[in-house]
């Protein structure tokens, strides 16, 4: 792997002793007081950062590891309050300290990069002046030296044409731009440590990686000590030499990163390092040929679960589909051409994944399947029936058996509806049994998707974003459908609760002989659960064939930077650390 | 590259294993009860003091709308020149008006006016709105096209000059009903935007998609799914407009283009006082309070639901 | 740029015409026979009521008289009374009144509901916040005529501090406690505008960015968070300066002031039909120019809209 180079126009790295810590964070505790009393967001925790290291924080959403690090430079949302413990920043004594103390803190010392993109630079002014403002409120320059400056720090932080982007609004930016700004005024005063809130998670994979190598150049040259907020293990070991596990508010286990790879020692984390897609080689095995119960977690074993000789339910033809855009002059259409000339076949029983990155396609590619959106050209061939010969009623019963599971697990169930009404609404539409029957439809289902029966009175806002998407599994189970298409079905889970429902859809796969059309944009996650994979790329299939052959022998250049864009995917647990 | 130093403050840590973190990933709480989202708005309300405020000034004010015989047995409209702007006396607490005529009783009476205009009016209204503002949001096209076009017209002419305007027309037969027809008239347009906004912001939403998917006609979708999450908006506007109206109510009586003489109207009996302002306050102060308190009382309600079914205010 | 005024001023066309037309069909279609009503008791000679119906265009079928009628305000004739005065001459004694008074009141709601809603955002939750919306809440409940009512009672009559009523002196002075009785709703939504559209900001993410990069406390105030609440306020202001100079008239009744309000009023009340029309129609032209000017400062406010 190259690591990026820039010329950097102030290379004195600052002289420090590297040997004294540059942030001890020990024994903190951070608390929120809500309507329901205080919740103890960070328990007793303890962190240690030395000059110039780069530290990684993992831990799931809820996992107080957000509330560790802005607790650092008194960034707390709302209530959030520092009840107890200590941060020693470079000497100096953070928690107690005055307004004055962190607004010169704040920048000049400590940087940050906030998470996503789309919301962190404010849309009314210029990308420049955003800039600019970090270097004149830390008195590093002002008026014309300083517009020269931010051009210059654009330019470092790999931003291209940077005089004349720097005159640009964030909307006219991409996310990759706006997160390369948004590094831009992170480093901008030159601080001594670098916060990264999850930097690149709301980005392409590909973009991810090519930021983060940047980043990890950048402050590699300037010296600057950064603390990343992650949830996925498999990048923070690959960018820190240090890890940090938080679970519900506690530190659970910290340590070099290779050391914590391969030898965990905390049950979390082992089940952590188990379930990190990015992480597994394998993929994961039913419930039976595990010889185990469907509730229980994924074990890593080997072994191939797949016979080749499985007939085929799905046949796409040479599907095309463009939409007409709005632009241009008055009334003016411009075509854009979603999927273009897709092909592939789907065999019964097995799992085909569509991998591609934002604007490839392959949801588009979805909604053509679910008979939601007609194509332009092309023929869709369902048990070698023409999708678009159907009539209204063979729709309907088509309807039957192709069901969708989406990506956001807050969005996909009516918050007005009780999870039995949920479940029983698809029974209703069919006219499927009485109501006695279809009662006990609802049971089984929840059953299904080991949830309670008590489960079925409860509302959505009630549930967990997992529990959501299990109760998604269930209805799209409700009619028996041959076929599920998965629309980013696991991306917005929590590691632990992906591998869950990944475990889940596998053992209904074996037991049912569901077929599944996996829509993703995350390899890793192909690995675990797709026989085959079609790798999409701006509405055509660039890459088809089994997920062995994917992996071990990708064709296209493309494929392969997908592959290594995995973060993670270089590090090799067991063995001795790669040749760098 | 050489194994990197490890220091002696980070060197491997674990918290003491404690296997009972394992046992808790993601299972379902089973310990509170369930509770819908109008349930959880309610939970949420009714801790609100704003809410109990104003739901017993609302209450009061029905109450005497619909009763006013039980607050008072004096005739409103039983006035003798004699007691012209007497003070309060035993049995007639406010005192007398310029025309003699107990202004406590009118006062009461007054209720039952600016209640049945801003109740109809708003009933009359939100089916309207509701209606033509959920099919525009929901099937867009041409009829959206007309509806966003139609309301920028309404919404062009000031809502007190066309008020006036057209009761105008209506000078030979004026009552509750006419009044309520011509606030409806321009008052629709609002819910109408409302409520397509609303829809349109839920007719995206992937559970909308999943209901389609399972077979459900676009009718049906937008009956069983669109319509009830977006009724929170609907109810919120609606609340504050029913303030609204019975504003207009009284502005119309006060500017004489409203309800007829005949019926008792705060809006009237305020612009009748402005005669004997500084000879007796009291005249203006008592049908003026009254409909600040219940238009205040519809206001404040509409406020309280607003703060409750806010999404940011349920829990996750 | 272009092309998004371009699209508002092309949105604003059938606005015109939908609301001209609508007020031209209320106005024609109102009760009584104003060509009669003219000549009082003694009534009109049969010869008479023809010639003025022709002189009024009275007699063509409605279109017709509507489209000559916009001739005639595109061409500056506004034609006369029925009493004979030019309805051009009235325009002009009243509108600058009542533009002089609804700009004084559109000032006074920007300035101190922007303000008193910046500050109450700043502070939601404590008690300076609660008091101001406890007061926001009485204001808009209180109907204008009894504000107006009550400011004159006590600081025209009671304390003498301003004039109790305007007549023929127009002037700030005069104007002052008008203006604020005008304004006075209004000002309560202003305030109940910025102070949610500044409580929604300052949890941006954005604003916190700017807090990390080492900004002072009242720059990410004015520079972030200020700056991005108004957007909303500025939508607000603008489309309600129509409603200010339409609704002018309660308070121009209250405080005696010979505006557009007051004119109107004593047309509709005697169904001066030309004098209504003219008035409306200029009221409908203010709304639309008003909503133009908000359309313009709105891309200068947020650059998304520049190039939609």
């Amino acid at each position: 792997m190259s690591r990026t180079t820039v010329e950097l126009t102030d290379t004195q790295a600052p002289l420090v002793d590297r040997n004294s810590p540059l942030l001890q964070v020990r024994n903190l505790d951070v608390s929120f007081t809500t309507a329901t009393g205080v919740v103890n967001a960070v328990r007793g925790a303890d962190l240690t950062i030395y000059p110039g290291q780069a530290v990684a924080i993992v831990g799931e959403s809820g996992s107080g590891k957000s509330t560790l690090a802005h607790s650092i430079i008194n960034l707390l949302p709302g209530t959030g309050r520092v009840t107890a413990g200590s941060i020693l920043f470079d000497g100096r004594e953070l928690v107690g300290a005055d307004k004055k103390t962190f607004v010169g803190l704040r920048g000049k010392e400590i940087g940050l990069v906030p998470q996503d993109p789309m919301t962190n630079l404010n849309p009314v002014w210029k990308i420049g002046y955003q800039v600019k403002e970090a270097l004149k409120a830390n008195g590093i320059a002002s008026g014309r030296a300083a517009m020269t400056r931010v051009a210059e720090l654009l330019a470092e932080a790999g931003l291209p044409d940077a005089a004349r982007r720097a005159n640009q609004y964030p909307h006219e930016f991409s996310g990759g731009m706006r997160q390369r700004a948004l590094i831009a005024i992170g480093l901008a005063a030159r601080p001594k440590l670098l916060i990264a809130d999850e930097p690149t998670s709301a980005l392409d994979v590909t973009v991810q990686r090519k930021i983060l190598d940047h980043l990890e150049g950048l402050t590699d040259q300037l010296g600057t000590a950064v603390l990343f907020i992650t949830h996925d293990l498999g990048l923070a070991a690959e960018r820190a030499e240090h890890l940090v596990v938080m679970y519900r508010g506690q530190v659970v286990e910290s340590g070099p990163a290779r050391k914590i790879l391969a030898d965990p020692q905390h049950p979390y984390t082992k089940r952590l390092v188990a379930s990190a897609p990015s992480l597994a080689s394998r993929r994961i095995q039913s419930a039976k040929e595990r010889g185990e119960r469907a509730t229980e977690l994924l074990a890593i074993t080997h072994g191939d679960g797949v016979s080749p000789a499985r007939q085929e339910l799905i046949r796409v033809e040479h599907l095309t589909k463009v939409f007409e855009l709005r632009g241009g002059g008055a009334g003016a259409t411009k075509e854009f051409k979603a999927v273009d000339d897709v092909s592939f076949t789907v065999r019964r029983g097995t799992t085909m994944a569509l991998v591609g990155e934002s604007g490839s396609g392959k949801s588009t590619v979805a909604n053509i399947m679910l008979n939601l959106l007609q194509p332009t050209e092309g023929k869709i061939y369902f048990e070698g029936t023409d999708l678009h010969s159907l009539d209204r009623k063979g729709e309907f019963s088509f309807r039957r058996r192709v069901q969708p599971i989406f990506q956001n697990p807050y969005g996909s169930l009516d918050p007005m509806y009780s999870i039995f009404r949920t479940l029983e609404e698809p029974l209703r539409i069919h006219h499927v049994g009485d109501k006695k029957a279809r009662e006990k439809r609802v049971r089984e289902l929840l059953d299904m998707v080991a949830l309670p029966a008590s489960t079925m009175r409860r509302f959505p806002n009630e549930l967990s974003g997992g529990q959501r998407q299990r109760i998604a599994v269930a209805r799209a189970l409700a009619l028996e459908p041959d076929v599920i298409v998965c629309d980013e079905a696991v991306s917005a889970l929590d590691v632990l609760v992906q591998a869950q429902i990944l475990t889940l859809l596998n053992d209904l796969q074996a037991e049912l002989g569901l077929t599944y059309l996996f829509i993703t944009h995350d390899l890793a996650v192909v690995r675990q659960i797709a026989d085959e994979v079609s790798v999409m790329q701006s509405g055509r299939i660039v890459e088809a064939a089994t997920t062995d052959e994917v992996f071990d022998n990708p064709r296209e250049e493309y494929t392969r930077e997908l592959l290594n864009a995995i973060p993670g995917a270089h590090l090799d647990v067991f063995g001795a650390p790669p040749a760098a | 590259m050489p194994e990197p130093l490890v220091r002696q403050d980070q060197a491997h840590f674990f918290a003491s294993l404690d296997e009972d973190v394992l046992a808790a990933v993601d299972a379902v709480d089973e310990t509170e009860a369930p509770a819908s989202m109008w349930q959880d708005a309610w939970r949420n309300l009714r801790a609100r003091p704003l809410f109990w405020v104003s739901a017993a000034i609302i209450l009061l004010v029905v109450v005497v709308a619909i009763f006013p015989k039980l607050f008072t047995s004096v005739d409103p409209n039983y006035c003798e020149l004699q007691n012209s702007l007497k003070r309060p006396a035993s049995g007639h607490p406010f005192g007398f008006d310029f025309q003699g005529c107990d202004i406590y009783a009118r006062t009461i009476y007054g209720a039952r006016a600016s209640v049945a205009v801003g109740v109809l009016t708003t009933i009359l209204v939100t089916i309207l709105g509701a209606v033509i503002g959920a099919i525009a949001g929901f099937y867009a096209g041409w009829f959206d096209a007309l509806l966003s076009r139609v309301t920028d017209i309404f919404f062009a002419i000031p809502f007190v000059l066309a008020a006036v305007l057209v009761m105008a027309m209506f000078r030979a037969h004026r009552n509750i009903f006419t009044v309520v027809l011509v606030l409806g008239i321009f008052g629709w347009p609002q819910i109408a935007r409302i409520t397509r906004g609303a829809v349109m912001s839920v007719k995206n939403a992937d559970f909308i998609t999943a209901a389609k998917a399972l077979g459900a006609s676009r009718p049906a979708a937008l009956v069983r799914h669109v319509m009830p999450n977006s009724l929170a908006p609907i109810i919120v506007t609606a609340t504050v407009s029913l303030g609204t109206f019975i504003v207009a109510e009284a502005t119309l009586s006060f500017l004489g283009l409203g309800l007829p003489p005949s019926v008792v109207s705060w809006g009237a009996d305020v612009a009748k006082a402005q005669q004997q302002l500084r000879s007796y306050p009291g005249i203006l102060f008592y049908p003026a309070g009254a409909l600040a308190l219940t238009v205040l009382g519809f206001i404040m309600m509409g406020d309280a639901v607003r703060d409750a079914l806010d999404p940011k205010a349920r829990k996750r | 740029m272009a092309r998004y005024l371009g699209r508002r001023l092309l949105q604003a066309i059938p606005v015109f015409f939908g609301a001209t037309l609508l007020i031209y069909f209320m106005v024609f279609s109102l009760p009584g026979d104003p060509v009669l009503a003219l000549g009082g008791d003694k009534g009109v000679s049969d010869a008479l009521a023809a010639q003025l119906r022709s002189k009024y265009n009275l007699d063509k079928p409605f279109l017709v008289q509507y489209v000559l009628y916009l001739k005639g305000i595109f061409t500056g004739n506004f034609g006369v009374t029925f009493s004979g005065r030019p309805v051009g001459e009235l325009l002009a004694h009243a509108y600058p009144i009542t533009f002089k008074l609804a700009i004084m009141a559109l000032v006074f709601e920007g300035v101190f509901g922007i303000g008193a809603g910046l500050l109450a955002g700043l502070r939601k939750g404590k008690l300076f916040d609660s008091t101001l919306l406890v007061v926001s809440l009485v204001v808009i409940a209180v109907p204008t005529f009894v504000i107006g009512f009550v400011l004159q009672f006590f600081v025209g009559v009671k304390w003498h501090l301003l004039p109790v009523s305007v007549g023929s002196d127009v002037s700030f002075r005069t104007l002052l406690m008008p203006a604020i009785v005008l304004g006075a709703v209004s000002f309560a939504y202003v305030l109940r505008l910025t102070r949610t559209s500044v409580f929604e900001n300052l949890t941006a993410d954005f604003v916190r960015t700017a807090t990390a990069k080492g900004l002072s406390r009242p720059r990410v105030v004015m520079v972030h968070v200020l700056r991005n609440s108004l957007i909303p306020v500025v939508t607000f202001l603008g489309s309600d300066l129509g409603s200010l100079m339409g609704g002018a008239i309660v308070t121009e009744g209250i405080f005696n002031i010979s505006g557009v309000g007051g004119t109107l009023y004593q047309a509709i009340r005697q169904g001066s039909a030309p004098t209504i029309v003219s008035f409306t129609t200029i009221l409908v032209i203010v709304f639309i120019a008003a909503n133009l000017i908000v359309d313009l400062l709105y891309a200068a406010l947020d650059p998304r809209i520049r190039y939609a």
